[in-house]
């Protein structure tokens, strides 16, 4: 193990590295726990300049009451989870059927096909942008969620293909030439051989993409404008002007929109962290 | 019933040749229609004058004459401040690798609560980047920032980073490494733990340690996990869009626009959608991230040479 395991370290060492360690970590997270400090406040702090002080009162159910039920922000919350939920489902269903064709199957094409996905995934933004913006114009889906699903489903689809796919290609591959020995078709190879083995892959993708596709912003501000259809991202824009420099609120609001994906890591971490280094272990 | 047979019969022949094929058409349809032909798109975009709604004029190359200063014309002066922001962004980025490992060697010990250590200094890059953007806004400010707070103790400051011409870029890179820097820290933390002990021991005895050990010993056996940061944090440095458009909206004066932002505000401005001209910024954006997918395709097709 490197490095040197700390029981085999010096004694003095050993007491550094536990203050260290508290120490770093509130280093490193200052920013998010002034933000925290900020929405438990009451508006009287900020009008007497107690800015990082202690709160002179706990107002965090007043503050958080009002983002909930004095703004769109529920709204919001709920486009993005009508959006977020079926672009994981449709881009973990397409990339598994992929994956599934190029990692198993051996034809001529097989790893140019690869490629365009894997170099697809990496394009900037800013090269679909008017493109796709027209499409979504000329599909009558502008300012839609399924605009933006659809959209998100294409794009992710990249990914998740060259994960499935790298996945597939790890498991044993004598299990699916024993099934067509005996003679099984393609497609229940795919179903019943296949799919089960795949449970970790699926689950590493849908926390991964739920927590992309949550967070993105650009494509929420080029296919969506209003609040029947932003997701809380964009959305948080508009709650901000609406809170003008009110830091308790605006602040209050940020942690509600950050919320969801960071309760997704940490209830499914050992998922996501599989996910995110896949390929940084050979 | 009688059609049904032979043509039964015929997919049952063909079966291995057909199916992967089958799986592929849903995807692949759905990758073509959004990413690939966009690509070529706008392409043919850039050669027009489009304000997005009626006709589209062709212009040839006027709208990378104009861009580039080619001819009579001084290069776009929004583009030339765009695209060295773009080579910071690319450079600074990458302290998020080093920084990352950094984390990683410092967080690679078995004592209590150290998962918690570990979950707790990667999850910045968990919260999306608007909210970042804001965090770091907010700790910026002026009055209210407690960046400035902490200056003061210190006997420094007050400075006004976002509101400083000069500093406005660094401040939003540095608020760009936060999740970076925590993502790096993960591949490499992942690494760390495959590293093969029996190395580690040998190398021990032979008296290495320290950097020598990291150096010659850890960080090759690092390679993948360095590559795949690598790839993270170039991609993460050119699609660099959030965090300016919610820190600064480009400004002050313009100083923190980057090519993707600035591609963004000319097709869909406030002054009229100059879609055409966008399109091109975004074609130069697209060579200029090129050459790194082609270096990146590169590497892997070499391991997937290599495999078989």
């Amino acid at each position: 193990m490197f490095p040197t395991p700390l029981e085999k370290t010096s004694r003095r060492w050993q007491i550094s590295y536990q203050v260290l360690l508290p120490l770093m970590l509130i280093i490193w997270l200052l920013p998010l726990i002034a933000v925290a400090n900020f929405s438990i406040k009451p508006e009287a702090d900020f009008v007497n300049g107690n800015y990082w002080g202690i709160p002179s009162s706990f107002d965090a159910f007043s503050n958080y009451g009002k983002v909930f039920f004095e703004s769109n922000m529920p709204r919001y919350l709920w486009n993005s989870l009508f959006i977020t939920i079926p672009t994981v489902i449709g881009a973990v269903a397409l990339s598994c059927m992929a994956g599934f064709a190029l990692g198993i199957y051996k034809f001529r094409s097989n790893l140019l096909i690869f490629f365009i996905f894997i170099a697809g995934n990496f394009v900037p933004f800013q090269i679909l942008m008017v493109p796709v913006r027209d499409l979504t114009v000329n599909m009558n889906l502008y300012d839609t969620k399924t605009g933006l699903v659809l959209f998100h489903i294409a794009f992710q689809t990249g990914f998740c293909t060259l994960f499935m796919r790298n996945f597939i290609r790890a498991l044993p591959f004598p299990l699916i030439e024993a099934a067509r020995v005996e003679g099984i078709s393609e497609w229940r190879i795919f179903l019943f051989v296949v799919l089960p083995l795949m449970k970790p892959a699926l689950a590493a993708l849908a926390v991964l993409i739920f927590t992309f596709i949550w967070n993105d912003y650009f494509w929420a501000v080029v296919l969506t404008q209003g609040p029947t259809a932003q997701p809380v991202t964009a959305g948080i824009t508009e709650f901000n002007s609406q809170f003008r420099a009110a830091y308790h609120l605006m602040s209050a609001g940020s942690i509600v929109a950050a919320l969801p994906p960071v309760a997704m890591f940490f209830l499914m971490q050992k998922h996501f962290i599989a996910g995110l280094t896949l390929g940084a272990v050979k | 019933m009688a059609t049904a047979a032979p043509t039964r019969s015929w997919y049952k022949r063909n079966e291995i040749a057909i199916t992967p094929w089958l799986f592929l058409l849903p995807a692949m349809i759905f990758f073509a229609v959004y990413v690939i032909i966009p690509i070529g798109q706008s392409f043919w975009i850039s050669l027009h004058d489009w304000d997005g709604l009626g006709e589209k004029t062709w212009v040839g190359t006027a709208n990378y004459e104009r861009l580039l200063g080619i001819g009579d014309q001084n290069m776009d002066r929004k583009f030339t401040v765009s695209f060295w922001n773009n080579l910071k962004w690319l450079i600074l980025y990458l302290l998020a690798i080093p920084a990352g490992l950094f984390i990683a060697l410092f967080l690679n010990q078995t004592v209590t609560g150290i998962r918690f250590y570990k979950s707790m200094f990667f999850f910045p890059f968990v919260i999306s980047q608007v909210v970042v953007g804001l965090v770091f806004s907010w700790f910026y400010l002026p009055r209210e920032g407690l960046l400035n707070a902490v200056l003061a103790v210190f006997g420094a400051g007050p400075v006004n980073i976002l509101g400083d011409p000069t500093l406005a870029t660094y401040g939003i890179i540095a608020a760009g490494l936060w999740p970076q820097t925590a993502y790096c820290m993960i591949l490499y933390l992942t690494g760390l733990n495959a590293v093969d002990p029996e190395q580690v021991e040998a190398a021990r005895l032979d008296g290495a340690k320290g950097h020598k050990m990291l150096w010659y010993v850890i960080l090759p056996q690092l390679k993948p996990a360095t590559f795949i940061a690598f790839v993270v944090t170039i991609i993460g440095a050119l699609r660099s869009f959030d965090l300016i458009s919610v820190m600064t909206n480009g400004g002050p004066f313009g100083s923190t626009r980057v090519l993707s932002f600035y591609m963004f505000e000319e097709s869909l401005s406030e002054f009229g959608f100059r879609m055409g001209y966008g399109a091109a910024i975004a074609v130069v954006l697209f060579f200029l991230m090129l050459g790194f997918i082609t270096y990146f395709l590169y590497s892997m097709y070499r391991d997937e040479k290599g495999a078989h």
